[in-house]
Protein backbone atom coordinates (compact mmCIF):
# COMPACT_ATOMS: atom_id res chain seq x y z
CA UNK A 1 0.00 0.00 0.00
CA UNK A 2 2.47 2.49 1.05
CA UNK A 3 4.97 1.60 -1.91
CA UNK A 4 2.14 1.76 -4.52
CA UNK A 5 1.03 5.07 -2.97
CA UNK A 6 4.87 6.26 -2.98
CA UNK A 7 5.30 5.09 -6.75
CA UNK A 8 2.58 7.05 -7.68
CA UNK A 9 3.46 10.14 -6.52
CA UNK A 10 7.00 9.42 -7.69
CA UNK A 11 5.38 9.29 -10.76
CA UNK A 12 2.76 12.32 -10.43
CA UNK A 13 4.51 14.55 -9.39
CA UNK A 14 7.33 14.98 -12.13
CA UNK A 15 4.64 14.62 -14.94
CA UNK A 16 2.44 17.35 -12.85
CA UNK A 17 5.79 19.94 -12.54
CA UNK A 18 6.46 19.17 -16.29
CA UNK A 19 3.18 20.15 -17.42
CA UNK A 20 2.92 23.26 -14.56
CA UNK A 21 6.29 24.22 -16.31
CA UNK A 22 4.66 23.88 -19.36
CA UNK A 23 1.37 25.64 -18.49
CA UNK A 24 2.95 28.36 -16.47
CA UNK A 25 6.87 28.84 -17.45
CA UNK A 26 5.99 31.50 -21.33
CA UNK A 27 9.10 32.82 -21.58
CA UNK A 28 9.38 36.82 -20.68
CA UNK A 29 7.57 38.95 -18.60
CA UNK A 30 4.39 39.42 -18.78
CA UNK A 31 2.38 42.18 -17.84
CA UNK A 32 -0.13 42.02 -15.10
CA UNK A 33 -3.12 44.69 -15.65
CA UNK A 34 -5.93 44.88 -12.59
CA UNK A 35 -9.14 45.88 -14.12
CA UNK A 36 -12.67 45.76 -13.28
CA UNK A 37 -15.53 43.44 -14.09
CA UNK A 38 -17.10 45.55 -16.29
CA UNK A 39 -14.45 46.03 -18.83
CA UNK A 40 -14.31 42.31 -18.62
CA UNK A 41 -17.71 41.05 -18.69
CA UNK A 42 -18.46 43.49 -21.35
CA UNK A 43 -15.78 41.20 -23.43
CA UNK A 44 -13.37 45.36 -24.38
CA UNK A 45 -10.60 43.32 -23.24
CA UNK A 46 -10.69 40.00 -25.25
CA UNK A 47 -11.58 42.56 -28.12
CA UNK A 48 -8.87 44.93 -27.54
CA UNK A 49 -5.96 43.06 -25.97
CA UNK A 50 -4.88 41.11 -28.50
CA UNK A 51 -3.75 44.28 -30.65
CA UNK A 52 -1.87 45.39 -27.84
CA UNK A 53 -0.26 41.91 -27.80
CA UNK A 54 -0.38 41.70 -31.29
CA UNK A 55 1.89 45.12 -31.48
CA UNK A 56 4.44 44.93 -28.58
CA UNK A 57 4.21 40.84 -28.22
CA UNK A 58 3.45 41.89 -24.83
CA UNK A 59 1.09 38.96 -23.09
CA UNK A 60 -1.15 40.93 -20.91
CA UNK A 61 -2.45 38.83 -18.32
CA UNK A 62 -6.16 40.03 -16.73
CA UNK A 63 -6.99 39.98 -13.51
CA UNK A 64 -10.77 41.82 -13.13
CA UNK A 65 -12.02 42.20 -9.87
CA UNK A 66 -13.52 45.39 -8.24
CA UNK A 67 -12.62 48.30 -8.54
CA UNK A 68 -11.59 49.01 -4.52
CA UNK A 69 -10.06 45.28 -4.96
CA UNK A 70 -7.78 46.14 -8.09
CA UNK A 71 -6.48 49.29 -6.50
CA UNK A 72 -5.10 47.29 -3.17
CA UNK A 73 -3.28 45.25 -6.10
CA UNK A 74 -1.48 48.04 -6.65
CA UNK A 75 -0.90 49.49 -3.43
CA UNK A 76 0.49 45.96 -2.71
CA UNK A 77 2.71 45.76 -5.55
CA UNK A 78 0.44 42.92 -6.97
CA UNK A 79 -0.78 44.16 -10.41
CA UNK A 80 1.91 46.65 -12.82
CA UNK A 81 -1.50 48.41 -14.13
CA UNK A 82 -4.89 49.27 -13.32
CA UNK A 83 -8.11 50.25 -15.69
CA UNK A 84 -10.46 51.29 -12.93
CA UNK A 85 -13.41 53.67 -12.77
CA UNK A 86 -13.68 55.65 -9.57
CA UNK A 87 -11.61 58.90 -10.34
CA UNK A 88 -11.30 60.62 -6.96
CA UNK A 89 -9.60 57.40 -5.33
CA UNK A 90 -7.59 56.85 -8.72
CA UNK A 91 -6.17 60.47 -7.90
CA UNK A 92 -5.42 60.05 -4.57
CA UNK A 93 -3.81 56.52 -5.30
CA UNK A 94 -1.46 58.80 -7.38
CA UNK A 95 -0.99 61.36 -5.05
CA UNK A 96 -0.19 58.63 -2.21
CA UNK A 97 2.56 57.41 -4.38
CA UNK A 98 1.32 54.11 -5.62
CA UNK A 99 0.97 55.07 -8.82
CA UNK A 100 3.11 57.24 -11.21
CA UNK A 101 0.32 59.08 -13.74
CA UNK A 102 -3.18 58.73 -13.97
CA UNK A 103 -4.86 59.10 -17.57
CA UNK A 104 -8.19 59.19 -19.06
CA UNK A 105 -8.77 56.59 -21.16
CA UNK A 106 -12.93 56.08 -22.28
CA UNK A 107 -16.02 56.76 -20.37
CA UNK A 108 -19.21 55.09 -20.49
CA UNK A 109 -22.49 56.14 -18.99
CA UNK A 110 -24.65 54.90 -15.74
CA UNK A 111 -28.16 54.53 -16.14
CA UNK A 112 -31.31 53.25 -13.69
CA UNK A 113 -32.78 50.21 -14.82
CA UNK A 114 -35.93 48.77 -12.95
CA UNK A 115 -39.42 47.16 -13.44
CA UNK A 116 -41.48 47.85 -16.51
CA UNK A 117 -44.16 48.46 -13.60
CA UNK A 118 -42.19 51.03 -12.20
CA UNK A 119 -43.78 51.45 -8.74
CA UNK A 120 -41.46 54.69 -7.51
CA UNK A 121 -42.63 56.28 -10.98
CA UNK A 122 -38.98 57.47 -12.04
CA UNK A 123 -39.43 56.45 -15.72
CA UNK A 124 -38.02 59.18 -17.78
CA UNK A 125 -36.90 61.52 -15.07
CA UNK A 126 -33.55 63.80 -16.23
CA UNK A 127 -32.52 64.07 -12.64
CA UNK A 128 -30.77 60.95 -11.36
CA UNK A 129 -30.99 62.50 -7.76
CA UNK A 130 -34.87 63.44 -7.80
CA UNK A 131 -35.35 59.51 -8.86
CA UNK A 132 -33.57 58.06 -6.01
CA UNK A 133 -35.31 60.49 -3.82
CA UNK A 134 -38.52 59.27 -5.00
CA UNK A 135 -37.29 55.10 -4.43
CA UNK A 136 -36.57 56.04 -1.26
CA UNK A 137 -39.41 57.52 -0.35
CA UNK A 138 -41.56 54.28 -2.14
CA UNK A 139 -39.52 51.77 -0.42
CA UNK A 140 -39.15 50.43 -4.21
CA UNK A 141 -36.79 47.32 -4.24
CA UNK A 142 -33.11 49.09 -4.83
CA UNK A 143 -30.16 46.52 -5.87
CA UNK A 144 -26.76 47.81 -4.98
CA UNK A 145 -23.57 46.07 -5.45
CA UNK A 146 -22.18 46.40 -2.08
CA UNK A 147 -18.74 45.58 -2.85
CA UNK A 148 -17.19 48.84 -3.09
CA UNK A 149 -16.84 48.97 -6.72
CA UNK A 150 -16.25 51.72 -8.68
CA UNK A 151 -20.19 51.49 -9.62
CA UNK A 152 -21.01 51.13 -5.52
CA UNK A 153 -18.84 54.21 -5.51
CA UNK A 154 -20.77 56.03 -7.49
CA UNK A 155 -24.08 55.01 -6.46
CA UNK A 156 -22.93 55.59 -2.68
CA UNK A 157 -22.25 59.40 -4.08
CA UNK A 158 -25.54 60.09 -5.26
CA UNK A 159 -26.90 58.70 -2.01
CA UNK A 160 -24.75 60.86 -0.09
CA UNK A 161 -26.06 63.80 -1.29
CA UNK A 162 -29.33 63.58 -0.03
CA UNK A 163 -29.93 62.64 3.59
CA UNK A 164 -31.82 59.32 3.41
CA UNK A 165 -30.87 56.30 5.30
CA UNK A 166 -30.00 53.03 3.57
CA UNK A 167 -31.63 51.01 5.76
CA UNK A 168 -34.86 48.47 5.74
CA UNK A 169 -35.85 45.80 3.40
CA UNK A 170 -36.17 47.50 0.32
CA UNK A 171 -32.26 48.17 0.21
CA UNK A 172 -30.71 45.21 -0.49
CA UNK A 173 -26.58 45.00 -0.70
CA UNK A 174 -25.67 42.06 -2.77
CA UNK A 175 -21.83 42.23 -2.69
CA UNK A 176 -21.07 40.98 -5.76
CA UNK A 177 -20.31 41.50 -9.40
CA UNK A 178 -22.05 43.45 -12.08
CA UNK A 179 -23.59 40.98 -13.94
CA UNK A 180 -24.69 38.79 -10.46
CA UNK A 181 -26.32 42.01 -9.21
CA UNK A 182 -27.82 42.45 -12.28
CA UNK A 183 -29.44 38.76 -12.12
CA UNK A 184 -30.34 39.42 -8.58
CA UNK A 185 -32.07 42.83 -9.04
CA UNK A 186 -34.29 40.89 -12.07
CA UNK A 187 -35.30 38.57 -10.28
CA UNK A 188 -36.61 40.72 -7.43
CA UNK A 189 -37.76 43.33 -10.00
CA UNK A 190 -36.04 45.93 -8.25
CA UNK A 191 -34.14 49.10 -9.37
CA UNK A 192 -30.68 49.05 -10.28
CA UNK A 193 -28.06 51.69 -11.15
CA UNK A 194 -25.79 49.57 -14.02
CA UNK A 195 -23.23 51.14 -16.46
CA UNK A 196 -24.56 50.67 -19.90
CA UNK A 197 -22.17 48.19 -21.59
CA UNK A 198 -23.19 45.50 -18.95
CA UNK A 199 -26.74 46.40 -19.41
CA UNK A 200 -26.63 46.50 -22.97
CA UNK A 201 -24.63 42.92 -23.21
CA UNK A 202 -27.21 41.42 -20.89
CA UNK A 203 -30.20 43.53 -22.06
CA UNK A 204 -31.86 40.13 -24.34
CA UNK A 205 -31.72 37.71 -20.86
CA UNK A 206 -33.46 40.09 -18.69
CA UNK A 207 -36.77 42.05 -18.46
CA UNK A 208 -35.68 45.35 -16.42
CA UNK A 209 -36.02 48.22 -18.69
CA UNK A 210 -34.03 51.96 -18.87
CA UNK A 211 -35.44 54.45 -16.59
CA UNK A 212 -33.14 57.20 -16.03
CA UNK A 213 -30.32 58.28 -18.09
CA UNK A 214 -28.39 60.98 -19.70
CA UNK A 215 -27.68 63.09 -16.19
CA UNK A 216 -24.29 64.31 -16.32
CA UNK A 217 -23.72 62.85 -13.13
CA UNK A 218 -24.37 59.43 -14.70
CA UNK A 219 -20.88 59.90 -16.08
CA UNK A 220 -18.69 56.65 -15.60
CA UNK A 221 -14.94 57.59 -16.50
CA UNK A 222 -12.08 55.35 -16.55
CA UNK A 223 -8.64 55.93 -16.00
CA UNK A 224 -5.45 54.11 -16.19
CA UNK A 225 -2.45 54.46 -13.87
CA UNK A 226 1.03 52.33 -14.11
CA UNK A 227 2.07 51.20 -10.58
CA UNK A 228 4.91 52.82 -8.87
CA UNK A 229 7.91 50.87 -9.47
CA UNK A 230 9.63 52.33 -7.06
CA UNK A 231 7.68 51.20 -4.08
CA UNK A 232 7.87 47.23 -5.01
CA UNK A 233 10.23 45.01 -6.73
CA UNK A 234 9.53 43.03 -9.68
CA UNK A 235 7.02 46.01 -11.15
CA UNK A 236 6.79 45.62 -15.08
CA UNK A 237 7.39 49.23 -15.54
CA UNK A 238 8.31 49.09 -19.42
CA UNK A 239 5.39 46.96 -19.78
CA UNK A 240 3.12 48.78 -17.88
CA UNK A 241 4.76 52.18 -19.66
CA UNK A 242 3.92 50.57 -23.07
CA UNK A 243 0.10 49.40 -22.39
CA UNK A 244 -0.74 53.41 -21.28
CA UNK A 245 0.82 54.85 -24.25
CA UNK A 246 -0.90 52.03 -26.33
CA UNK A 247 -4.08 52.52 -24.71
CA UNK A 248 -4.57 56.69 -24.86
CA UNK A 249 -2.76 56.39 -28.75
CA UNK A 250 -5.13 56.82 -31.67
CA UNK A 251 -5.35 53.14 -32.68
CA UNK A 252 -6.74 52.16 -29.19
CA UNK A 253 -8.63 55.01 -28.78
CA UNK A 254 -10.35 54.51 -32.13
CA UNK A 255 -10.76 50.70 -31.97
CA UNK A 256 -12.64 51.53 -28.33
CA UNK A 257 -14.89 53.53 -30.10
CA UNK A 258 -15.85 51.11 -32.62
CA UNK A 259 -16.25 48.55 -29.77
CA UNK A 260 -20.17 47.21 -29.81
CA UNK A 261 -21.49 49.23 -32.70
CA UNK A 262 -21.87 46.26 -34.94
CA UNK A 263 -23.41 44.21 -32.32
CA UNK A 264 -25.51 46.51 -30.09
CA UNK A 265 -25.68 49.01 -32.72
CA UNK A 266 -23.97 51.96 -30.13
CA UNK A 267 -20.73 52.21 -29.20
CA UNK A 268 -20.42 50.55 -25.26
CA UNK A 269 -17.40 52.61 -24.67
CA UNK A 270 -16.15 56.06 -25.46
CA UNK A 271 -12.89 57.20 -26.35
CA UNK A 272 -11.60 60.48 -24.70
CA UNK A 273 -8.15 60.29 -23.81
CA UNK A 274 -6.33 63.63 -23.82
CA UNK A 275 -9.22 65.37 -24.21
CA UNK B 1 -30.29 26.55 -20.87
CA UNK B 2 -30.52 23.78 -23.09
CA UNK B 3 -28.71 25.96 -26.21
CA UNK B 4 -26.30 26.76 -23.35
CA UNK B 5 -25.88 23.28 -22.69
CA UNK B 6 -25.44 22.42 -26.56
CA UNK B 7 -23.11 24.75 -27.08
CA UNK B 8 -20.35 23.60 -23.76
CA UNK B 9 -20.94 19.75 -25.98
CA UNK B 10 -20.46 21.53 -29.12
CA UNK B 11 -16.99 23.32 -28.11
CA UNK B 12 -16.54 20.05 -26.42
CA UNK B 13 -16.52 17.96 -29.66
CA UNK B 14 -15.27 20.44 -31.72
CA UNK B 15 -12.34 20.37 -30.00
CA UNK B 16 -12.53 23.93 -28.81
CA UNK B 17 -8.91 24.78 -27.84
CA UNK B 18 -9.30 27.28 -25.13
CA UNK B 19 -12.18 24.66 -23.57
CA UNK B 20 -9.99 21.57 -22.93
CA UNK B 21 -7.27 23.69 -21.73
CA UNK B 22 -9.00 25.22 -19.15
CA UNK B 23 -10.35 21.17 -18.15
CA UNK B 24 -6.49 20.14 -18.05
CA UNK B 25 -5.60 22.84 -16.16
CA UNK B 26 -8.01 22.30 -13.87
CA UNK B 27 -7.20 18.39 -13.53
CA UNK B 28 -3.76 19.67 -13.28
CA UNK B 29 -4.17 21.53 -10.18
CA UNK B 30 -7.04 19.85 -8.66
CA UNK B 31 -5.11 16.16 -8.93
CA UNK B 32 -1.42 17.87 -8.08
CA UNK B 33 -3.06 19.46 -4.67
CA UNK B 34 -4.59 16.31 -4.03
CA UNK B 35 -1.38 14.04 -4.66
CA UNK B 36 0.59 16.60 -2.44
CA UNK B 37 -1.85 16.57 0.01
CA UNK B 38 -2.22 12.36 -0.10
CA UNK B 39 1.40 11.95 0.35
CA UNK B 40 1.56 14.43 3.24
CA UNK B 41 -1.61 13.17 4.68
CA UNK B 42 -2.21 10.08 4.59
CA UNK B 43 1.05 9.12 6.74
CA UNK B 44 0.18 12.34 9.10
CA UNK B 45 -3.19 10.48 9.42
CA UNK B 46 -1.49 7.17 9.77
CA UNK B 47 0.55 8.11 12.63
CA UNK B 48 -2.37 9.91 14.17
CA UNK B 49 -4.51 6.94 13.74
CA UNK B 50 -1.67 4.56 14.80
CA UNK B 51 0.65 6.07 17.34
CA UNK B 52 -0.03 7.35 20.78
CA UNK B 53 2.08 10.52 21.18
CA UNK B 54 1.35 13.92 22.79
CA UNK B 55 -1.18 16.54 21.64
CA UNK B 56 -2.61 13.37 19.41
CA UNK B 57 -5.85 14.61 20.29
CA UNK B 58 -5.30 18.19 19.91
CA UNK B 59 -3.89 17.65 16.24
CA UNK B 60 -6.93 15.29 15.29
CA UNK B 61 -9.19 18.31 16.51
CA UNK B 62 -7.83 20.99 14.04
CA UNK B 63 -7.67 18.64 11.39
CA UNK B 64 -11.32 18.21 11.62
CA UNK B 65 -11.58 21.69 12.51
CA UNK B 66 -9.22 22.95 9.44
CA UNK B 67 -11.63 20.62 7.14
CA UNK B 68 -14.04 23.31 7.43
CA UNK B 69 -11.57 26.05 6.48
CA UNK B 70 -13.76 28.79 4.04
CA UNK B 71 -11.58 28.06 0.71
CA UNK B 72 -11.53 32.54 0.41
CA UNK B 73 -9.72 32.45 3.69
CA UNK B 74 -7.38 30.16 2.89
CA UNK B 75 -6.99 31.62 -0.54
CA UNK B 76 -6.42 35.00 1.17
CA UNK B 77 -4.20 34.01 3.71
CA UNK B 78 -2.22 32.38 0.53
CA UNK B 79 -3.08 35.52 -1.11
CA UNK B 80 -1.29 37.71 1.69
CA UNK B 81 2.16 35.27 1.85
CA UNK B 82 2.76 35.71 -2.28
CA UNK B 83 2.00 39.18 -2.33
CA UNK B 84 4.74 41.55 -3.29
CA UNK B 85 4.18 42.73 -0.16
CA UNK B 86 4.34 39.28 1.43
CA UNK B 87 7.08 37.69 2.92
CA UNK B 88 7.45 34.88 0.11
CA UNK B 89 6.05 37.82 -2.37
CA UNK B 90 10.16 37.20 -4.24
CA UNK B 91 9.06 34.59 -5.31
CA UNK B 92 6.53 35.86 -8.34
CA UNK B 93 4.24 33.07 -7.31
CA UNK B 94 1.22 35.30 -7.19
CA UNK B 95 -1.84 35.02 -10.37
CA UNK B 96 0.16 31.40 -11.17
CA UNK B 97 -0.90 27.86 -11.36
CA UNK B 98 1.39 27.11 -8.64
CA UNK B 99 -0.22 29.73 -6.20
CA UNK B 100 -3.42 27.73 -6.76
CA UNK B 101 -2.43 23.93 -6.24
CA UNK B 102 -0.87 25.85 -3.16
CA UNK B 103 -4.38 26.75 -1.65
CA UNK B 104 -5.72 23.78 -2.84
CA UNK B 105 -3.23 21.42 -1.11
CA UNK B 106 -3.73 23.38 2.02
CA UNK B 107 -7.51 22.55 1.56
CA UNK B 108 -6.81 19.08 0.94
CA UNK B 109 -4.64 17.91 3.74
CA UNK B 110 -6.71 18.44 6.84
CA UNK B 111 -9.32 16.26 4.73
CA UNK B 112 -7.47 13.38 3.53
CA UNK B 113 -5.31 13.33 6.98
CA UNK B 114 -8.26 13.61 9.40
CA UNK B 115 -10.22 11.29 7.41
CA UNK B 116 -7.18 8.77 7.50
CA UNK B 117 -6.87 8.78 10.84
CA UNK B 118 -10.23 8.43 11.24
CA UNK B 119 -9.81 5.45 8.86
CA UNK B 120 -6.78 3.65 10.75
CA UNK B 121 -8.53 4.03 14.07
CA UNK B 122 -11.78 2.27 12.70
CA UNK B 123 -9.91 -0.77 11.88
CA UNK B 124 -10.05 -3.39 14.64
CA UNK B 125 -7.53 -3.25 17.17
CA UNK B 126 -7.42 -7.18 16.29
CA UNK B 127 -5.46 -7.01 12.85
CA UNK B 128 -2.32 -5.69 14.63
CA UNK B 129 -2.98 -8.12 17.95
CA UNK B 130 -3.18 -10.56 14.93
CA UNK B 131 -0.17 -9.50 13.00
CA UNK B 132 2.01 -9.40 16.01
CA UNK B 133 0.98 -12.78 17.17
CA UNK B 134 1.93 -14.24 13.78
CA UNK B 135 5.44 -13.08 14.51
CA UNK B 136 5.10 -9.35 12.32
CA UNK B 137 7.46 -6.32 13.62
CA UNK B 138 5.22 -3.42 14.84
CA UNK B 139 6.02 -1.34 11.61
CA UNK B 140 5.33 -4.40 9.57
CA UNK B 141 1.85 -5.02 11.66
CA UNK B 142 0.98 -1.06 11.48
CA UNK B 143 1.50 -2.12 7.57
CA UNK B 144 -0.90 -4.77 7.48
CA UNK B 145 -3.81 -2.05 9.37
CA UNK B 146 -3.15 0.68 6.44
CA UNK B 147 -3.70 -2.14 4.28
CA UNK B 148 -6.69 -3.19 5.47
CA UNK B 149 -7.92 0.53 5.36
CA UNK B 150 -7.25 1.33 2.28
CA UNK B 151 -10.62 1.49 0.93
CA UNK B 152 -11.31 4.57 3.61
CA UNK B 153 -7.71 5.61 2.84
CA UNK B 154 -9.29 5.90 -1.34
CA UNK B 155 -12.11 7.77 0.08
CA UNK B 156 -10.56 10.30 2.10
CA UNK B 157 -8.36 11.22 -0.98
CA UNK B 158 -11.26 11.19 -2.82
CA UNK B 159 -12.93 13.34 -0.73
CA UNK B 160 -10.14 15.90 -0.79
CA UNK B 161 -10.57 15.72 -4.67
CA UNK B 162 -13.90 16.58 -4.56
CA UNK B 163 -13.38 19.49 -1.94
CA UNK B 164 -10.81 21.42 -4.37
CA UNK B 165 -12.38 20.36 -7.70
CA UNK B 166 -15.65 22.00 -6.71
CA UNK B 167 -13.63 24.68 -4.99
CA UNK B 168 -14.25 28.29 -6.44
CA UNK B 169 -12.76 31.11 -3.77
CA UNK B 170 -9.28 30.32 -2.89
CA UNK B 171 -8.28 29.73 -7.09
CA UNK B 172 -10.35 32.95 -7.69
CA UNK B 173 -8.65 34.70 -5.04
CA UNK B 174 -4.80 33.27 -5.92
CA UNK B 175 -4.80 33.08 -9.47
CA UNK B 176 -6.93 35.97 -10.55
CA UNK B 177 -8.68 33.62 -13.38
CA UNK B 178 -6.57 35.09 -16.04
CA UNK B 179 -7.63 33.49 -19.23
CA UNK B 180 -5.19 30.72 -20.90
CA UNK B 181 -3.20 30.71 -17.60
CA UNK B 182 -5.40 29.98 -14.45
CA UNK B 183 -8.57 29.77 -15.69
CA UNK B 184 -10.03 26.33 -14.67
CA UNK B 185 -13.26 25.10 -15.04
CA UNK B 186 -15.21 26.78 -11.53
CA UNK B 187 -13.64 29.95 -12.35
CA UNK B 188 -14.81 30.06 -15.81
CA UNK B 189 -18.15 29.04 -14.67
CA UNK B 190 -18.03 31.80 -12.26
CA UNK B 191 -17.47 34.30 -14.91
CA UNK B 192 -19.91 32.66 -17.38
CA UNK B 193 -22.39 33.49 -14.55
CA UNK B 194 -21.22 37.35 -13.98
CA UNK B 195 -21.78 37.51 -17.93
CA UNK B 196 -25.23 36.07 -17.70
CA UNK B 197 -24.38 32.98 -19.66
CA UNK B 198 -26.07 30.70 -17.69
CA UNK B 199 -26.27 28.13 -20.10
CA UNK B 200 -22.76 27.79 -21.14
CA UNK B 201 -22.23 27.70 -16.70
CA UNK B 202 -24.65 24.50 -16.68
CA UNK B 203 -22.96 23.39 -18.92
CA UNK B 204 -19.60 23.64 -18.02
CA UNK B 205 -20.62 22.81 -14.20
CA UNK B 206 -22.29 19.40 -16.17
CA UNK B 207 -18.73 19.21 -17.52
CA UNK B 208 -16.95 19.39 -14.58
CA UNK B 209 -19.30 16.34 -12.88
CA UNK B 210 -18.54 14.35 -15.65
CA UNK B 211 -14.80 14.36 -15.27
CA UNK B 212 -15.29 13.80 -11.81
CA UNK B 213 -17.07 10.80 -12.20
CA UNK B 214 -14.26 9.83 -14.28
CA UNK B 215 -11.51 10.71 -12.27
CA UNK B 216 -13.48 8.49 -9.09
CA UNK B 217 -13.43 5.84 -11.53
CA UNK B 218 -9.94 5.82 -12.04
CA UNK B 219 -9.18 6.32 -7.85
CA UNK B 220 -11.75 3.44 -7.07
CA UNK B 221 -9.82 1.31 -9.36
CA UNK B 222 -6.73 1.77 -7.74
CA UNK B 223 -7.77 1.52 -4.69
CA UNK B 224 -9.32 -1.81 -5.58
CA UNK B 225 -6.04 -3.13 -7.43
CA UNK B 226 -3.85 -3.38 -4.35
Amino acid sequence: MKRTALIITLVLVPVILAGTVWLGGRPGRELVLATTTSTEDSGLLDYLLPYFTERTGIQVKVVAVGTGQALEMGRKGDADVLLVHAKPDELKFVADGYGTERHDVMYNDFIIIGPAADPAGIKGLADVKEAFRLIAAAQATFVSRGDNSGTHKKEKAIWAAMETVLAGDWYVEVGQGMGATLGIADEKQGYLLIDRATYLAQKASISLEIMVEGDELLLNQYGVIPVNPARHDGINERGARMFVEWLISDEAQELIGKFGVEEFGQPLFFPNAGR
Amino acid sequence: MLQGLREALGMLWGGDAELWGIIARSLLVSLTAVALAAAVGVPLGAAVGLRRFRGRTLLRRVLRTFMGLPPVVVGLIVYLTLSRSGPLGPLDLLFTPTAMIIAQFLLALPIVAALAAGTVEGIDEQVREAALTLGATARQAEYKVLAEARRGLVTAVAAAYGRVAAEVGAVMLVGGNIRGYTRVMTTAIALETRQGQYGLAIGLGLVLIVISFLVNMIVEAGGEAR
